[in-house]
This record gives C-alpha cells, sequence and structure tokens, in this order.
C-alpha cells in the first residue's frame, strides 16, 4: 500500500498545484490590464531615493505622472541633467535643458555678528527654538544653528560652522530636503552658476535689521545703484538678485557697507574671517 | 434560533474573547508593521478581512471532501498555503481589473498577506472547530468565525493605530522608543482584552 500513501498525496498536491496555476494563468491572461510600460522604464532611470522633491509620492508616482502626461520632465532636482536627458529620451520628447541648482543659507548671521535675546536652553533643534518666540537670537529671520537641515539631509552636504548652516556645493544635489525643514525658510534653490548672492534674509526695515545683526540688509540701495545690469531689486526691505541677469562682476560685492553680499563659490567672508 | 445564537457567539468570540492579534497572537508582523496610521490599518485589515473569508469558503470543503475522506489530513498546511498564495493573487488580479481604486487602496497589502499567518491561523482554527466535537462546525459556522475573526483583526488594528499616534507626541526615554515601547503598549492592549473572557458566554448565556 505504499504507492497508495505516497503517490496519492503527490498527486493531490501536484493536482491542486497545477488547476491553481492554470487558473491563475487563464485569469492573467482574461483580467489583463494594459499598464503602460513606460513607467517601469522611467522608474529604472530615476535615482529611487524617494525624497519627494518633485511634489509626487516617490518616484512611482512620478514615473506614472509623466508617462501620463500630467508631469513636467525636469522635476527631479536629485538626479539632475542626466535623469532628465534620460527620461526624455524614454518618453520620446524633445531634449530638455535644465539649468542646475544647488540650496543655499541666505543667512551669516554668526554669533560675532548677532545678539542673543535669551539664553535658549530648550530641546536643541531648529523647529522647537523656533517655537520659542523665534529662537534665541535678536534676529527673527536668521539660522538658529541647531542643525535640522543638517539631520535631514541625505548627501552630507550641510553643515553648521560657526551656529550658521552652510551648503557645500558640490555635495548638494538640490533635493530641497533641508529647504523644507529650516523653520525660517531661510533655505532657498540658487542657480548653479558664479553669481553674487544677498546672504540676508532679514525682512525688517533698515533701521530694525541694523541693529540686530551686523551683515544684514538694511535695503540701503547701493547694490541696485551699483549694479550695471539691473539685476538687484529690493523686495520685502532686502536685496534680491536675479541670477539670470547677474554675470558676477563683484560691483554690488564692493559696496554693500553690511558685508552681506557675497560672490557664490567664494567661501562666504563671515565664516572664513 | 439555537443556531443563531451559536453563530452570534461565535462572531463576537472572534471579535473579542479570541481576537487573533490580542489574544491569539498571530499577524503580530502586520500588526506592528502597518499600524502606524489609520489609513492604513484600514486598509490591511479591509484586505484581510476579504482574504480571510474566501479562503476560508475555498479550504474548509476541500479539506472536508477530499483531504479528509481520503485520509490525507496530514497534508493540510501544505495544501492551505497553496491555496491562499494562488487565492491572493486571483484576487489582486480581479481587484485590479474590475476594482482599480480598492486595488490602488489595498495595493502592497495583499502581496503581504499571502505569507500572513492569521489567514493561515483562521483556515486551520475553524477545521479544527469542526473535528471538535465539542464546537462541531459546520460550513456557516466556519464562514461566521473567519469574518468574526476578520473584524476583530479591523478592531485591533484601529485601537492600535490610534495608541501609536498618541505615542508619536510622547517624550519616551530613548532605550524605550521605536520597537520597544510599540511591543509594551500591544501587550497592555492585549492585556485589556484578556478582560472580555467570559463576556460573550455571559451575554448569551
Amino acid at each position: 500500500m505504499w504507492t497508495y500513501e505516497i503517490l496519492v498525496p503527490v498527486g493531490i498536491v501536484v493536482g491542486i498545484g497545477l488547476v491553481l496555476g492554470l487558473v491563475l494563468a487563464i485569469a492573467a491572461i482574461i483580467f489583463h490590464v494594459p499598464v503602460d510600460e513606460r513607467i517601469e522604464e522611467v522608474i529604472e532611470v530615476l535615482p529611487g531615493a524617494n525624497c519627494g522633491a518633485c511634489g509626487y509620492s516617490g518616484c512611482s508616482g512620478y514615473a506614472t505622472a509623466l508617462c501620463e502626461g500630467s508631469a513636467e520632465n525636469g522635476l527631479c532636482a536629485p538626479g539632475g541633467a542626466e535623469v532628465v536627458q534620460k527620461i526624455s529620451e524614454v518618453l520620446g520628447g524633445g531634449a530638455v535643458t535644465i539649468v542646475p541648482k544647488v540650496a543655499m543659507v541666505h543667512c551669516n548671521g554668526t554669533p560675532q555678528h548677532t545678539t542673543k535675546k535669551m539664553e535658549y536652553n530648550g530641546i536643541p533643534s531648529c523647529s522647537a527654538a523656533a517655537m520659542m518666540s523665534g529662537g534665541a537670537q535678536t534676529c527673527q529671520y536668521g539660522c538658529l544653528g541647531f542643525g535640522d537641515c543638517v539631520n535631514v539631509c541625505e548627501y552630507d552636504a550641510i553643515h553648521i560652522v560657526n551656529s550658521v548652516a552652510v551648503v557645500q556645493p558640490e555635495k548638494c544635489t538640490a533635493c530641497t530636503m533641508c529647504i523644507k525643514e529650516c523653520p525660517k525658510s531661510l533655505i532657498r534653490l540658487v542657480t548653479l552658476k558664479e553669481q553674487a548672492t544677498v546672504r540676508c534674509n532679514n525682512q525688517d526695515k533698515g533701521a530694525l535689521a541694523n541693529k540686530v545683526c551686523k551683515v544684514s540688509c538694511i535695503a540701503c540701495m547701493k547694490c541696485v545703484k551699483a549694479c550695471e545690469f539691473d539685476a538687484i531689486k529690493i523686495e520685502n526691505n532686502r536685496a534680491v538678485i536675479n541670477p539670470d541677469k547677474c554675470t558676477a562682476c563683484g560691483a554690488c560685492v564692493a559696496v554693500c557697507p553690511k558685508d552681506c553680499i557675497t560672490l557664490y563659490a567664494s567661501e562666504p567672508r563671515s565664516i572664513t574671517a | 434560533m439555537i443556531m443563531f445564537k451559536g453563530l452570534i457567539s461565535i462572531f463576537l468570540a472572534g471579535i473579542l474573547t479570541e481576537n487573533f492579534l490580542l489574544s491569539k497572537f498571530l499577524g503580530i508582523c502586520s500588526f506592528l508593521g502597518v499600524s502606524k496610521k489609520l489609513n492604513t490599518s484600514v486598509g490591511m485589515s479591509a484586505a484581510v478581512i476579504l482574504v480571510m473569508l474566501i479562503s476560508t469558503a475555498v479550504t474548509w470543503p476541500i479539506y472536508m471532501y477530499i483531504l479528509m475522506p481520503l485520509g490525507f489530513d496530514y497534508l493540510e498546511t501544505v495544501v492551505f498555503i497553496i491555496i491562499i498564495a494562488a487565492l491572493v493573487q486571483l484576487i489582486e488580479l480581479l481587484l485590479r481589473k474590475f476594482m482599480p481604486p480598492l486595488y490602488n487602496s489595498l495595493g502592497i497589502y495583499l502581496p503581504l498577506i499571502t505569507t500572513n499567518c492569521a489567514i493561515l491561523g483562521i483556515t486551520t482554527l475553524v477545521i479544527d472547530n469542526t473535528l471538535d466535537p465539542m464546537t462541531n462546525y459546520g460550513f456557516a459556522e466556519s464562514m461566521t468565525s473567519a469574518f468574526g475573526s476578520g473584524i476583530g483583526f479591523l478592531v485591533a488594528m484601529v485601537l492600535f493605530s490610534g495608541v501609536r499616534q498618541k505615542m508619536e507626541t510622547c517624550d519616551i526615554p530613548k532605550f524605550l522608543q521605536g520597537l520597544p515601547i510599540t511591543l509594551i503598549a500591544a501587550s497592555l492592549l492585549a492585556v485589556s482584552f484578556f478582560g472580555f473572557q467570559g463576556l460573550v458566554d455571559g451575554m448569551l448565556g
């Protein structure tokens, strides 16, 4: 009877397996749902960091949106120009030119330049300090220096130097994680090119801004007048430089009485000094 | 009437006294894994209820009318696992075709369920109860038990996701952060469910 005891159980399991396999195979054909094959290809091309910089739920979400045509190519910040090129190859669109960008902290207010209104002994994080009447510094707009941005950076591209966050442009992928994290909205993407940038975000009137920090923008208009290319405007009591027009001539850097304009790529003076 | 009463008591027992997650400790991986947010835990539970019902409906007749009469009850686990895995695949295919919104919301949970011990647990448990002369389940009782256990899964998941959302804002000592405090919270919830012991019998006399 050993044949019965061995062969029949084997037969049962194999039979069930075969039947289920057949049913599944038939079902897969009958209930086939056409899927856009390009989605997989686009996912392959994307960096897979799932950082959400594009505004979609991870890389697969962005890939789906790209293939459906509801998203624009070029939203993937970590991927940069290379990924944009590859995506346009997959999607069959024309070449897209993308200007590489990099995150920059718009503050230079080190402890040597700013004053403190209190001793802060709370939770050592920017978001907690910002809730405590805007942080310890007298400047309501400045970098708090606890490094929330450092903690979220996956590329080790941002560090606290002398109590102010500084981005290393060669490591930064412009993934915008630090931008979302900064409670003071000090970090913004700037075009990666030689240009002058205003390293201050103080939007108070000149007299107030002057009082709280030695390197604050007081909206004195000197840089606006010095600029030959009409690249600088005063917005919300601070100078803003248009990167498209800026030629990095350095005229504004030379005239700034508060030393808050620096040429990009050159180390901020207040930190090296 | 007696039959109806029996079904209700089986249903309630599945939810309260014999809760899969909190008193049988089956399906703990998904319990800890996806209970972080309310919507994911509801999605997972919905998938579990669906698969529990369908797999019980298929495995019970196969055991009762094929395996047992032939005397191969020891094949139970192997056969059930194959059937559950294939069923989950089939359900996935069907959902993708006919109910894309449900497919998207269940999404990753369906494949996860293939290897969920709660599903295999309910299918073997109803077989045990069927063979046990004390309980002597029929097909109706087995299905009720499966549905009750699924609802019990949902209740435990929803309760625990609430607990975990509360814990998010707590200042937890560093050595307890993450999984340790989650396990402690789960054990407290299990202890509280222990208080339901005897409730169902007392209620339906």
